[in-house]
């Protein structure tokens, strides 16, 4: 059983399709890994898994182990460095050598012959499918997986909750966070999520409202990371938890398309940390680990903040 | 369970053929192998031994849809039709869908309507503000909404019981469901049928496709956004269309830059890193359209209804719309200022 050594699991949704359960999955993956914990991602978008670009290992190929797969290492763990040699003398360069957990992924885009192939597939196929990461997948020991499921409601989703349901503990299948952006449309569309998973008996972790404000790369002068949507009233209006806003970062989507790691122009402070002076300080190149140059991102403070929420509500159902 | 991996792609017009044929109703889920309860094979084949439907797949007579020409004479008095098409959902292809209706119907001897085939994503309705409408039904079929003096719109989702719930339906449920949406809908004459499709990432997609195809659609626009993540998704529609026979019209590059409100500085959100819808286009041989910049106004009126031509005439995002509109005629085999004369 591929799911029994996994702590907690949680389902990524978005009623509407672009508005950024992929990178909110990436970065709530990358945010639990800072945090300490070994992390899985799942990506169940079978017809546009786009994962695999994300974490920048398009190329990967899944390796066969007895009875099933073995998942994409993005990442191993790191011990922070403080604990295993002490000898830096600056307290403030804890941010680039901190450790981090283990970070696996798993997507039919590590399955395909040719990246740009249109999959086209019964219904009862993908369900097969679903039930076959479910099952054969060899994760390991992990704190978290994340699933990335595509948009709407369809024969995915279903079999997803259907397996879970029977082959996870209720106390492993933590709940789904729920992602939506500032526009009235994608409100709207959040409501059906939510009616999704109080019908499927689906526990609502939380809501993040993606795109909400900017980091403008140029100037700070109108840098607005808190400029708040509908996300927190719709949160209120429904009783499940807000999670937290998400502003939209050129530089986020640099580093994933590009590798770059982000640098921002003077003045950018987002939670309190200086970005630019951040960027400045770090000792990280374009050549380091991804969740070392995301550690330098704008969007890094907002999903720790996001992922201690998260943690925290995981923890109270969990019991 | 050893993972099997061989054939697991099925060939995209197989797929396509099996929307097209009789489906009959099965009394339980198919199996993963099933080869298809409307394929010639079915109720005979290894698979279906033991499955419950073995009985009703073998004796349920095979042969294409009758629906299929029901759909077809429906369509018939439409000029033209119009698919919209993306790989990857939240692309804009329903903001493009309103655009470009809205753009045929500023002149005012067109005919446009608007289809929206999208059970999932609400947005048609509320983008051409007519959300809380309730829809005609007459002894011949239900009559599209009219917006304006020439533009009507119908969505499948007035067909949904409630619509604040989830559709959670698998896949042949859906399809029904549009199925009954394109034989029901009375369109009239029509210059101009724009239809809004499920992303290219559902089962739904490949029904509404399907069917649309028999009846002869003109082309698809293909809808992208610069960054790689969405031009991956655009590769594999385009590789749909062509093992499909629908003829591409073009591509279309949504929210190519942002052009701040305060400043004037403009800021590449999504960064053609790879060259972006152009290069895309190029390399696989279609037409570029045009890209339309990311203006934040748009999003706006869409959330209330209006049309931004209407209230923004003159931004840069609406002269690049109406390039990519007259790119469409063009494609069509118009002359691009018949269809959207140039302002003087
Ligand atoms: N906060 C953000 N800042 C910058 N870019 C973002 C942000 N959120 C999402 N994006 C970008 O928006 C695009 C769409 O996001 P993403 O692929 O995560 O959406 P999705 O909901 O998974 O889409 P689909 O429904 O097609 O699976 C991506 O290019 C992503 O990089
Ligand atoms: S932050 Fe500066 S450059 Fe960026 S949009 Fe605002 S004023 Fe313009
Ligand atoms: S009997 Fe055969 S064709 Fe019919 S549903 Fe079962 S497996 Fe499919
Ligand atoms: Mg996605």
């Amino acid at each position: 059983m591929s799911l029994q050594d996994i702590k907690h699991i949680a389902l990524v949704l978005s009623g509407k399709g672009g508005v950024g359960k992929s990178s909110v999955t990436t970065q709530l993956a990358l945010a639990l890994s800072l945090q300490g914990h070994n992390v899985g991602v799942l990506d169940i978008d079978l017809t546009g898994p786009s994962i695999p670009r994300f974490f920048g290992i398009e190329s990967a190929k899944v390796r066969q182990a007895p009875g099933g797969w073995l998942p994409v290492q993005v990442h191993d763990g790191q011990e922070a460095s403080d604990k295993t040699n002490g000898h830096h003398e600056n307290g403030q360069e804890k941010n680039s050598q901190s450790g981090h957990g283990a970070l696996y992924c798993m997507s039919l885009g590590f399955l395909l012959a040719n990246r740009g192939d249109a999959v086209v597939w019964r219904g009862p196929k993908k369900t097969a499918m679903v039930r076959q990461f479910l099952s054969d997948v060899h994760w390991g020991p992990l704190d978290y997986l994340l699933i990335d499921t595509p948009p709407g409601t369809s024969d995915e989703h279903i079999s997803l909750v259907e397996t879970l349901l029977k082959s996870a503990t209720p106390e492993q299948l933590a709940g789904a966070v729920i992602v939506t952006t500032p526009q009235a449309i994608s409100v709207s569309d959040v409501k059906k999520e939510i009616n999704f998973c109080r019908k499927t008996s689906v526990h609502v972790l939380g809501v993040i409202e993606n795109m909400a404000g900017f980091v403008c790369p140029n100037c700070a002068e109108c840098t607005d990371v808190f400029s708040k949507g509908g996300g927190k009233a719709m949160a209120t209006e429904f009783e499940v938890p807000f999670l937290g806003s998400v502003p939209i970062d050129p530089m986020f989507i640099r580093l994933i398309e590009e590798g770059k790691a982000p640098v921002y122009p003077e003045g950018t402070v987002v939670d309190g940390q200086d970005m630019h002076q951040n960027g400045e300080k770090s000792e990280v190149g374009d050549e380091g680990l991804l969740v070392e140059k995301y550690a330098r991102c704008s969007l890094c403070p907002v999903f720790a903040g996001i992922v201690r929420g998260l943690v925290d509500n995981i923890n109270v159902t969990a019991g | 369970m050893a993972p099997s991996l061989e054939e697991p792609i099925q060939p995209v017009d197989d797929a396509l053929d099996s929307h097209l044929r009789k489906q009959p109703a099965l009394k339980a889920a198919p199996p993963e192998h099933c080869p298809g309860p409307e394929s010639e094979q079915a109720g005979k084949q290894d698979a279906c031994a033991g499955c419950p439907n073995q009985a009703i797949c073998a004796s349920a007579p095979k042969g294409p849809d009758p629906d299929i020409p029901i759909i077809t004479e429906r369509l018939s008095g439409v000029k033209h039709k119009i698919l919209v098409l993306s790989g990857k959902g939240g692309v804009g292809k329903s903001t493009f869908t309103t655009m470009l209706a809205h753009a045929f119907a500023s002149n005012a001897e067109n005919v446009v309507g608007v289809m929206d085939t999208d059970i999932c994503g609400p947005s048609i309705p509320k983008m051409m503000g007519v959300e809380t409408e309730t829809i005609h039904v007459s002894s011949t079929g239900w009559e599209p909404v009219w917006v304006s003096e020439n533009l009507g719109v119908m969505s499948v989702q007035f067909m949904l019981p409630n619509r604040d719930d989830a559709v959670i339906w698998r896949g042949p449920k859906k399809n029904g469901l549009i199925k009954q949406f394109l034989k029901d809908v009375e369109w009239g004459e029509m210059d101009y049928l724009v239809v809004d499709t499920p992303p290219g990432t559902s089962d739904e997609h490949l029904s509404v496709n399907s069917f649309l195809k028999e009846s002869g659609v003109d082309g698809a626009v293909l809808v992208t956004t610069p960054q790689e993540v969405s031009l991956l998704d655009v590769r594999k529609e385009i590789d749909f269309c062509r093992k499909a026979g629908i003829p591409i019209l073009g591509l279309v590059e949504n929210m190519s830059g942002f052009v701040c409100p305060k400043c004037t500085h403009q800021s590449e959100i999504f960064r053609p890193t790879t060259g972006g819808g152009r290069q895309l286009a190029k390399d696989t041989n279609i037409p570029f359209l045009g890209a339309v910049p990311l203006d934040p106004r748009i999003g706006m009126s869409c959330d209330y209804g209006e049309s931004f031509f209407d209230n923004f005439g003159d931004s840069p995002a609406c002269e690049a719309l109406r390039d990519v509109v007259r790119n469409v005629a063009e494609v069509l085999g118009m002359k691009g200022e018949d269809v959207l004369p140039l302002d003087d």
